[in-house]
């Protein structure tokens, strides 16, 4: 399924409000105040969860099926370089490169 | 200040820019505009919440879906704008416009680590990484268009890439390696029985094992790496 003109501009109208009333709500509203200890724990683990989420949806599934393909071979080989501490430019070209080349030959 | 910031943005803009072309082409792959995709770049400027609702929409997921994803990757905006507000001058309007521009890099840059923020050096930081992001999307949008299959260019292994980058740097405590770890599996686990896009936001529960636990620091998992 792939959305419409009309239906991707409602998304990005959306996705705008949501982006500025987030980065406008704290120092507009909260001043200098404290969120409760329990709201900063849940927000700080965010990133984490979803970011793991994401990536591991995005090189090991399409649609409703696993699949592993030449991009799972070369967002390995990137993730590996990242551990190894290598720049994360060095380490992206590297996977995008990798999955480009193996797309090539297979 | 305002200089400076600018200076030390430029590394961080260099990123931005080859991840916010991949944007662009992805996201005309996708099926928007090249206007649509120059606008999203250019309004919503937040590389994790463009690429978290791109991911889902081009895996034929449906637009609350995308949104819901891309406003939990947003939420720790609402943490930094917190933390920001007291360097801010003014009233709240004036404030709510000078908020617009954190990004995470220029954040913990301009973070004194004594509670505080230099806000011009804020805004410079943040400038060669939205001039970047604008320009690479633009880029890439018009590319997307002539390059057809992008695939064969392996672009689609850039943002994951990215997102481990930031992932790593997040990764120092502990109990934020769980959190990864059950949002990953729930995430996977979830693939063949649901809607794509549910997936994601169903592994956002795995940020619950943070509730009642204060951050070391103001932010300490405030990703560094992230470009935009």
């Amino acid at each position: 399924m792939r959305l419409s003109e009309g239906q991707v501009w409602v998304l990005i109208i959306a996705l705008v409000t949501m982006a500025t009333l987030m980065k406008a709500a704290g120092p507009a509203i909260v001043g200098g105040r404290e969120l409760p200890r329990w709201a900063t724990g849940v927000i700080a683990m965010m990133a984490p969860a979803l970011l793991a989420a994401l990536v591991a949806t995005a090189v090991f599934s399409d649609e409703q099926r696993y699949t592993v393909g030449a991009d799972t071979v070369g967002v390995a080989a990137g993730a590996l370089l990242l551990v190894c501490r290598v720049p994360l430019v060095l380490s992206a070209a590297v996977a995008v490169g990798l999955t480009a080349l193996l797309r090539a030959f297979f | 200040m305002f200089r400076r910031g600018i200076r030390l943005g430029l590394p961080y803009g260099a990123v931005s820019g080859v991840l916010s072309l991949s944007f662009g082409v992805l996201a005309v792959q996708a099926g928007f505009t090249t206007l649509q995709a120059i606008v999203t770049s250019a309004l919503v400027f937040g590389g994790s919440a463009q690429f978290a609702a791109l991911t889902i929409v081009s895996a034929g997921g449906a637009i609350p879906a995308a949104l819901t994803a891309a406003t939990l990757m947003h939420s720790r905006f609402l943490a930094m704008g917190i933390a920001f507000a007291p360097s801010l001058p003014g009233g709240p309007l004036r404030r709510a416009v000078e908020g617009q521009a954190v990004v995470d890099a220029s954040w913990a840059l301009a973070n004194k680590g004594d509670g505080t923020f230099d806000r011009m050096l804020l805004f410079g930081t943040t400038i060669p990484q939205y001039v970047a992001w604008l320009a690479g999307t633009i880029v890439g949008a018009l590319a997307g268009d002539l390059l057809g299959d992008v695939e064969r260019y392996g672009l689609d292994a850039l943002f994951p890439t990215f997102f481990v980058g930031i992932l790593l740097a997040e990764l120092g405590r502990p109990r934020a390696r769980v959190a990864a770890a059950l949002g990953a599996v729930l995430a996977l686990a979830l693939v063949p029985f649901t809607a794509p896009g549910v997936p994601v936001l169903v592994a956002a529960a795995a940020a619950l094992i943070g509730l009642g636990v204060a951050p070391d620091a103001p932010d300490a998992g405030a990703p560094e790496q992230e470009p935009a």
